[in-house]
């Protein structure tokens, strides 16, 4: 036991989670705990929108699958916030918030500055406490890491009022805790592991599907393992790209709204689907027609999402990478599977088109992409924006032993930057790609004198096709092409944005000098601005 | 299709608030609602009728367990509980009409709980599908008021919904 303030002992739990940096933004509410993180180790990166603080802590807890954390001030700066909380919440992104709120004796009166932001982030986040009372300081952190990071993870708010900070109490932070109302489960139920099993031996054209879990869960190792034991197909969603590595002969890409054919057949021909830690959201799941004789094996932390989507006739709730533990150990001594003739079929409907030339001046963002991954090393990391550039990178981005981030749940624009700085942070040596689209971009900019501050070697693509490209598109295609509030005149020139940044900064209007663009990005040890000239009106589907 | 929902809850503020919101914003329809403390005074029990399909209720059990703050959740099934709501009925009342009503009320085991010169008013305590056969009883002498409870529901025989159990 010791005697501080509580804003001390809020930095001292932080360093009892392991917490050396955190994301944020301060005001006078927030300023006690900024006093002692001044006296503290921990660093502090500085952003320029409190909801850049909750993304750059979401890229930075999913690199290292533990809660991080982000800071903002009472009523305006914890509302900014929001929108990354529920981005994290609907991708479980572990991530512990502290907001500063008005003095105690003052909350529900209207003060200044005064926000519930405890009751506005309800819906968005796993739990969230209003801490009101000192002695409670050590407890509430240790729950609130406990439940950001384990079970299905996810955002936990702590909202501590200004006096509270600065209240004395006696800090001792637990070894333990204990939640009798939270009891995440781990190992898989051993009956539906068996039938699991039964399932998968019996299947003639089995598939699986890698789901984001696999990645919160720390499955994807052991995923592949069991992929190539019993030979089963993999495609993947969005926030699953990468569990497989896309050049694995057993990898059939992306299933969902802008996914590809091999997937689609996949999805539809298979006899016995596999779901792994994969929610199948309405843009993953249209495809996948239900005939009553298919089999799904569902597996997933969350009993909530079992059934909830597709029906399943073997659920597993569990840890990930303890349930497929459980299925490899049942797999020991069976024999490794063949399904030749599955894959074939499904070799036959894989289409590659090849990138389709564009106009003088400009250049294919799928040529592009893939011209990029010849040039990436391993285990880099691309951080996908929203829009037609968010597929383009998805579709054609190379994973080897890398990660692919985008915002998928939510689909926040302006998401890239900010969590390719939190990513950066978290993998300082990986190479960090933000690709964002000319809309995303401008509102996320301002994130660039984050990098420059902080020397956060961030490099950024921004695909420029002055549109809102992907709403321009749907605007084409489903409203007889009147084209409205889409159009991004007015813009500046991104690379003089750069400049002004002093940001290392190429554009880049043909293949030849893409080439060179890709080359000197990569070869940067700085942040680095590669403007890629895109045709107008090109599509999300190449 | 109605179904009577058990949850026991850790009595912290806010607790409610994040039931309901749940059920509000996942577009469950609450027909009523109980709130009141347990043997053990840090656990509240929230009686929750509902309205919906076997998808939703499975939806609804799922999503509750997932508050941290909820200990337990058991749809009681319609047979084996009994359940019970409490409602004040206050109705037009000339002294001429006491004793028929009196009569209506003591034949639904109510209670008189107060008189006045041209008014009466009764309690009666029983599930929700009697209370309406005496309610509709009594409107033909000018119902004044109404004020229902939400259900409340126990498990017959020696079955509990209990933190322990
Ligand atoms: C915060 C937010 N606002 C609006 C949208 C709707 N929206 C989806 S894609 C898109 C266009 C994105 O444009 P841009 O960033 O230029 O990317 P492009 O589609 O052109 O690649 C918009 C506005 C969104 N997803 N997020």
């Amino acid at each position: 036991m010791e005697r501080m303030t509580v804003a001390k002992a809020m930095t001292e739990c932080l360093k009892a989670e392991g917490i050396t940096r955190l994301f944020g933004y301060p005001g006078a509410a927030i300023c006690p705990f900024y006093d002692e993180l001044y006296k503290s180790d921990i660093e502090h990166i500085l952003v320029r929108h409190e909801v850049n603080a909750g993304h750059a802590a979401s890229g930075y807890a999913r690199m290292t699958g533990k809660p991080a954390v982000c800071v903002a001030t009472s009523g305006p700066g914890a509302l900014n916030l929001i929108t990354a909380i529920a981005t994290a919440y609907m991708d479980s992104v572990p991530m512990v918030i502290i907001t500063g709120q008005v003095n105690s004796d003052q909350i529900g009166r209207d003060v200044f500055q005064e926000a519930d932001i405890t009751g506005s982030a309800e819906p968005f986040v796993k739990h969230s406490y209003l801490l009101n009372r000192p002695e409670d300081t050590a407890e509430v952190f240790k729950r609130a890491f406990y439940i950001a990071g384990t079970g299905r993870k996810g955002p936990v708010l702590i909202d501590v009022p200004c006096d509270v900070q600065k209240a004395e109490i006696d800090f001792e932070y637990p070894e333990t805790v204990e939640i009798r109302s939270y009891r995440p489960s781990s190992k898989g139920n051993g009956f539906q592991i068996k039938r699991a099993v039964t399932s998968m031996l019996e299947a003639k054209k089995p598939l699986i599907i890698a789901g984001g879990g696999l990645f919160t869960g720390n499955g994807a190792e052991l995923m592949r393992k069991l992929s190539e034991k019993l030979d089963i197909p993999v495609i993947s969603t969005l926030m699953g790209l990468g569990a497989m590595p896309t050049d694995s002969p057993l990898y059939y890409g992306m299933l969902g709204m802008h996914g590809c054919e091999a997937a689609k057949c996949a999805v539809n021909n298979c006899d016995t689907l596999i779901l792994l830690g994969a929610r199948l959201s309405d843009r993953t799941s249209s495809p996948i027609s239900r005939n009553n004789e298919l089999v799904v094996i569902h597996i997933d932390i969350d009993p909530a999402e079992i059934g909830k989507s597709v029906a399943a006739n073997v659920p597993i709730v569990g840890d990930i990478s303890i349930v497929l533990g459980q299925l490899l150990e049942q797999l020991n001594s069976v024999e490794p599977q063949q399904h030749a003739e599955w894959k074939n079929q499904l070799d036959e409907s894989r289409v590659d088109r090849e990138p389709k030339p564009v106009e003088k001046g400009f250049v294919n963002p799928k040529w592009f992409i893939r011209e990029l991954n010849k040039y990436l090393p391993n285990r880099s990391i691309a951080v996908a924006d929203v829009g037609e550039n968010q597929f383009w990178t998805a579709s054609n981005i190379e994973l080897k032993n890398g990660r692919f981030l985008t915002s998928g749940g939510m689909g926040t624009m302006g998401y890239s930057l900010p969590a390719a700085i939190g990513a950066k942070c978290a993998e300082p040596d990986a190479e960090v790609i933000a690709v964002c689209g000319d809309g995303s971009f401008q509102m996320e900019m301002p994130e660039l004198a984050t990098c420059v501050q902080h020397g956060i070697s961030v490099k950024v693509i921004v695909m420029r096709n002055r549109y809102l490209g992907m709403v321009r598109e749907h605007q084409t295609n489903f409203y007889g092409n009147r084209l409205y509030a889409v159009s991004l005149d007015g813009s500046p020139d991104y690379t003089k944005i750069a400049d002004a940044y002093g940001i290392e900064n190429m554009l880049v209007e043909s293949e030849e000098s893409a080439k060179e663009g890709i080359k000197r990005l990569i070869s940067s040890d700085k942040p680095f601005l590669l403007e890629v000239a895109v045709p107008e009106l090109i599509e999300t589907i190449l | 299709m109605k179904h009577t929902i058990s949850v026991l809850v850790e009595n912290h503020a806010g607790v409610l608030a994040r039931v309901a919101g749940l059920f509000a914003r996942r577009g469950f329809n609450i027909d009523s609602l109980a709130v009141g403390v347990t043997d053990d005074v840090n656990v509240s029990r929230i009686t929750i009728v509902a309205d919906g399909s076997d998808y939703t209720l499975e939806q609804i059990e799922k999503q509750l367990n997932k508050l941290i703050d909820v200990i337990k959740v058991k749809t009681l099934s319609p047979e084996s509980m009994v359940s019970r709501e409490l409602v004040l009925i206050k109705v037009s009342c000339s002294p001429k009409q006491r004793s028929e009503i009196i009569s209506i009320c003591d034949l639904a085991h109510g209670k008189i709980s107060d008189i006045s010169a041209n008014s009466v008013t009764m309690e009666i305590s029983d599930n929700a599908q009697n209370l309406d056969t005496f309610e509709e009883l009594l409107r033909p002498y000018g119902i004044k008021e109404i004020v229902r409870t939400g259900t409340i529901a126990i498990q017959k025989g020696e079955a509990a919904v209990t933190v322990r159990s």
